[in-house]
């Protein structure tokens, strides 16, 4: 019997009622009385020198408030790197001013040149086309390669390249040039991971209010975690200090890793409401979203893999080229290196694994971390290599993955980390099951009676999540800590609102933080109220990114009601007249153990609250607990991914049958919540495996600016939901955080993509197209049609 | 979007008074105009309204057997009541979203002539006549090039009439993101031959495919499509190059001459 409350229950999401009947609170619904609205004017060159801004008839246009530039802004810090990587010589990676408004340069379309406050937000646009900018357009750097030749032009004049860092890591060079000398076969494969635009479906709003009284600062914006972002803008950009700058990130439509960033507008409008006395507010557009939201993925990589001649993984090796872009987002240093180099390993023994990143600067919007960060671009690599060894060698793609399976944990890889627990072999087993894999033939014949060639991918991944320890972390570069916190505040008649710092935009924490708590002191959920996304109201935590908010934050709350119990019982025991090593607490009842005596939870919260009869000599009244939790290690949700393709070879056009997913996640307190975190993740790899292109052309426009181009994914692009199977069965709790969770958030977008491709390649195999190796995402109808013909 | 005043005449000689004003446009749907406008990309001083002309809405058929749609009739209209010419009704079912059909209009379509709309391959393959509030203009001369036709400043397209072939159908290949025609490719078989207009593809905007109506017109079968045409003038870009649409021409052919009924 399935649960039906608690830890295991399907509940569905408490926060659905109002987001779906138009009762959200998001930012864009915020208004501050006699607020103004900034327009801001952006290049649209990606590259070139400011000569002069002239502001001068713009400001005298009706509703006008105030214009800003660049120079509004010198002695203001610039946007800072929240990540600061070593490279291989040991020297500090190239860090070049991120100012809030461009200054003596524009260095990708979209770099904002000028900012108009204005009453209306009409009015600040028709003033804005009125500001005379002289720019003198140079050239654009976009090719990540031919921005490393020598001479190239700088994005950057201060540095002497456009070369972030030269990062190696994981085995020695000596070790791993061996390993591929006595290798038996070696498979290289050279790939783009694409360029992909987040797109959550709000868009970014940022408002800014200053209090003259209390020399206050309030910034509501839609971010993924509301105090990195105090922290960031408050001690590096803006100079103000915690206890008079409060940030609220309310209701957020999505974020995908997009909205953990510190931006430019959320400082300006921080900035320009003290400036203006008046608070400002920015509604990004869709159009802005494409060309100012940090960008994602945009690896080109070359991957060998080494076999001995039993098909044994001797040697991995890499060499990546990462795009910045233009300057360095908040954690863009982190996810080519950290956060990729790290999962290099995949699920494999293999004993020498060496990873090289270049990390470039090119006149294109900031790269940053995107649903999954770093590990895509892993398993992408890794899960093709092995599928084109295993095509090169004539051996079953699924046995040579098995063959290499690691199978005892914890396990050391060669790369840094290290996996507490697994069982690949199950996840495979489980996804073989439900893919019906020998029923396949059969179906590949049907699809083939009918001009279509179909194939079979299969891949498996693991990802680290729960992110991170802090002390690793720190040593890595990070510039923060990484752990989460938690507050239980038990009301006088036994409510509970628990204030996390993990921050919930559509992962539904609202609904599945409760089951733990409600859990944890039996009692019903429905007192237990989550409250996020206010620094003002929670403690210091770092937010939602990762896959780390039960991990991190939720073992927070764990830590917290467990004082809370404790506490409890100590009343209890007060009120019982016994010990309270002598209290059980059970469905919201503490009894003394082996009697009918007992209290119930609203009796022992309302004495904490009403002391009348309350041991006042040994513990303070009132019942409330803080817990910070920095985690031990990594989680490493790991699976076993499949799906079955029809490629249609007159046109191109690949569909997909079937997709399976076998995930380990550990246990898993909302069961419906972790199918609907997978059925999207899925849903967003399918996208940047057949559709999303972020393109620009050599000038550094961008070429997928809107929707008109950049194609999302849409329901009829995923299988029916009778062939998308997306199953959590395999559980191996993790052995380091007490709910023994791992997260589920990003492996679906992590695991689908080569999944896809591998299927795509086996069907244009089946179909004698035997030279396409392998075909770039997105596979879409034209490039697949070009494979086909040797285009 | 700047300010504009915005009119709603009833009848087509109001409107077309209306539009004697400068810097006036008419307003069918608004799906492609409201866009361009919000974009700040056009600035008109007066929008005419063609919402409440009664006169220019609804499907009928006309005494020479023509199916005939007012110009401010919309996609889902069209879908729903043009059941005498069902590959026209199944193609207007297919455009866009159900709030585009429910608002765009066979009118503002053509008028707009997207080299990747769906409407101009339709009329061009029906040898349709668009009628406008002065004249009437045969779709050979009506489109001009992407973007560009016959109509004048301040005509309004009233009425389109589509004689009905034997057997029709429209095979639309989806451009990715838009999901507007990356190649789309109108069959029609009259009792005089066959019409065949290709959108989508061309940088000449709509146009028909007259070696395929040759070969169909003495053999109506998916095996008489002749072999692709060139690539050459084809529309290269993000999405497929030159070659790939000149291919999905003949394929698209093939399916539509396959699925014509
Ligand atoms: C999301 C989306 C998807 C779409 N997908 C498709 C698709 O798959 N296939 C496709 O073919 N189209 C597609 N369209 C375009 C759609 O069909 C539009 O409705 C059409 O192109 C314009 O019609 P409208 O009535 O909205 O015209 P408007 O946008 O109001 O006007 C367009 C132009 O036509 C002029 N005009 C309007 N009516 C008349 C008239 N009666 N006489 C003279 N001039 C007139 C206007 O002045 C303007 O210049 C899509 C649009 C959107 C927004």
């Amino acid at each position: 019997m399935p649960k039906d409350h608690g830890i295991g229950a399907s509940h569905k999401r408490r926060e659905d009622v109002r987001f779906l009947t138009g009762a959200g609170n998001y930012t864009d619904d915020i208004n501050v009385h006699g607020q103004a609205y900034v327009h801001f004017l952006r290049s649209d060159m990606a590259h070139g020198k400011i000569n002069s801004i002239d502001t001068s008839e713009a400001e005298g246009m009706p509703g006008v408030v105030r214009i800003f530039t660049g120079a509004d802004f010198e002695g203001v810090g610039g946007l800072p790197c929240g990540w600061q990587v070593t490279d291989k010589n040991g020297d500090p990676m190239k860090e070049p001013a991120h100012p809030v408004l461009a200054q003596g340069k524009v260095r990708h379309v979209g770099d904002p040149i000028a900012a108009v406050v204005a009453d209306s937000l009409e009015q600040a646009r028709t003033a804005a086309e009125a500001i005379v900018v002289d720019i003198e357009e140079l050239p654009a750097v976009v090719d990540m390669a031919k921005a490393l030749e020598a001479g190239a032009t700088k994005v950057h004049d201060d540095l002497d390249d456009n070369l972030c860092y030269d990062w190696q890591f994981g085995t020695d060079t000596e070790t791993t040039d061996a390993a591929f000398k006595n290798a038996a076969h070696v498979t290289t494969l050279e790939l783009v991971n694409n360029r992909l635009v987040a797109n959550p479906m709000e868009p970014r709003v940022a408002v800014g209010d200053y209090s003259r009284a209390n020399d206050e600062h309030t910034l509501y914006t839609t971010s993924q975690n509301p105090h990195v972002i105090r922290l960031l803008m408050g001690a590096f950009v803006l100079g103000i200090p915690e206890h008079k700058l409060r940030v609220v990130a309310p209701d957020v439509g999505g974020g995908f890793g997009t909205k953990i960033f510190h931006y430019a507008e959320e400082a300006f409008c921080t900035f320009a409401a003290k400036a203006c006395n008046r608070p400002v507010k920015w509604t990004s557009t869709r159009s802005e979203a494409f060309m100012s939201d940090a960008h994602g993925r945009d690896h080109v990589t070359k991957i060998e893999l080494a076999l001995d001649a039993d098909n044994n993984f001797v040697g991995v090796r890499t060499d990546t080229l990462a795009n910045m872009g233009a300057y360095l987002s908040t954690f863009s240093s982190s996810v080519p290196t950290w956060l990729h180099g790290t999962l290099m390993a995949g699920n494999y023994k293999t004993p020498a694994v060496q990873v090289n990143v270049k990390a470039v600067f090119t006149n294109t919007v900031p790269v940053d971390a995107y649903r999954g960060a770093g590990r895509p671009e892993a398993t992408f690599q890794l899960e093709r290599v092995i599928d084109k060894a295993a095509r090169e060698l004539g051996v079953d793609p699924i046995a040579l993955r098995r063959q290499n399976f690691i199978t005892q944990f914890p396990y050391a890889t060669p790369v840094a980390v290290e996996y507490d627990t697994g069982d690949y072999e199950a996840t495979m087993a489980k996804m073989e099951e439900l893919m019906d894999i020998p029923g396949f033939a059969a179906r590949r014949a049907e699809s083939e009676k009918n001009g279509k060639l179909r194939g079979l991918g299969v891949n498996c991944f693991i990802e680290a999540c729960g992110i991170a320890p802090s002390n690793l972390v720190g040593q890595l570069g990070a510039r923060a800590g990484l752990y989460d916190a938690a507050t239980v505040r038990v009301n006088a008649t036994g409510s509970i609102s628990v204030m996390v710092g993990a921050h919930s935009h559509g992962q539904g924490h609202e609904t599945v933080f409760p089951q733990v708590v409600a859990e944890m002191l039996g009692i019903d959920e429905s007192m237990v109220d989550i409250v996020h996304g206010d620094t003002s109201k929670i403690p210091f935590g770092m937010g939602t990114y990762g896959s780390r908010s039960l991990a991190v934050c939720g073992s927070a709350m764990v830590r917290a009601t467990e004082k809370i119990i404790n506490k409890a019982k100590k009343i209890a025991g007060h009120l019982l007249e016994a010990s309270d090593s002598d209290i059980e607490l059970k469905d919201g009842q503490f009894t003394v153990a082996g009697t009918d005596k007992s209290v119930a939870w609203g009796d022992v919260t309302l004495a904490a609250y009403v002391p009348h009869n309350y041991p006042l000599e040994d513990i303070e009244p009132g019942l409330e607990e803080t817990a910070f939790y920095d985690p031990a290690n990594f989680t490493y949700p790991a699976g076993a991914y499949a799906c079955e393709v029809e490629v249609d070879p007159d046109t191109g056009k690949v569909t997909i049958e079937k997709f399976v997913s076998a995930d380990d996640f550990g246990n898993v307190v909302n069961p419906m919540i972790v199918e609907g975190q997978v059925h999207g993740g899925i849903a967003q790899g399918i996208g940047q495996a057949l559709l999303e292109n972020c393109a620009y052309d050599e000038n550094g426009q961008l070429l997928s600016a809107s929707y008109m181009d950049y194609a999302m994914p849409r329901a009829d692009d995923i299988p029916h939901m009778s062939n998308y199977v997306v199953d959590h069965s395999c559980q191996t709790p993790c052995t380091h955080n007490p709910l023994g969770v791992k997260g589920c958030g990003e492996a679906g977008a992590i695991g689908s993509p080569p999944t896809v491709v591998n299927a795509v390649i086996d069907a244009l195999h089946s179909g004698g197209h035997t030279h396409v190796n392998h075909i770039d995402m997105p596979v879409s109808p034209s490039r697949v049609w070009a494979a086909i013909n040797g285009q | 979007m700047y300010s504009f005043d915005i009119q709603r005449p009833t009848s087509v000689a109001d409107a077309v008074s209306a539009l004697g004003a400068e810097e006036a446009q008419a307003l069918g749907g608004g799906q492609t105009l409201i866009p361009t406008l919000k974009q700040r990309l056009a600035s008109p001083s007066v929008l005419v309204s063609l919402g409440a002309i009664a006169e220019i809405k609804g499907v009928c058929t006309g005494d020479d057997g023509a199916l005939c749609i007012g110009g401010g009739t919309t996609h889902a209209t069209v879908a729903k009541e043009a059941s005498a010419y069902p590959a026209l009704a199944a193609l207007a079912g297919n455009i866009g979203d159900p709030a585009v059909r429910n608002r765009g209009t066979i009118g503002g379509s053509l008028a707009n002539n997207d080299p990747s709309a769906c409407y101009p391959a339709a009329a061009l393959a029906s040898g349709a006549t668009i009628v406008t509030n002065s004249r009437s203009i045969a779709a050979d001369d009506y489109f001009q090039g992407m973007f560009a036709t016959a109509l004048e400043e301040g005509e309004i397209i009233t009425e389109v009439r589509f004689p009905v072939p034997e057997k029709a159908a429209y095979m639309k290949f989806e451009q990715p993101a838009s999901r507007f025609a990356l190649v789309g490719v109108f069959v029609a078989k009259y009792a005089d031959g066959v019409r065949v207009a290709v959108t989508g593809a061309s940088e000449d905007g709509v146009f028909r495919w007259t070696d395929a109506e040759a070969a169909l017109s003495s053999n109506f079968s998916a095996d008489a499509v002749p072999a692709a045409p060139s690539g050459d003038g084809m529309i290269s870009d993000l999405h497929g190059s030159g070659a790939y649409r000149a291919h999905l021409v003949a394929v698209m052919t093939k399916r539509a001459v396959a699925a014509a009924s």
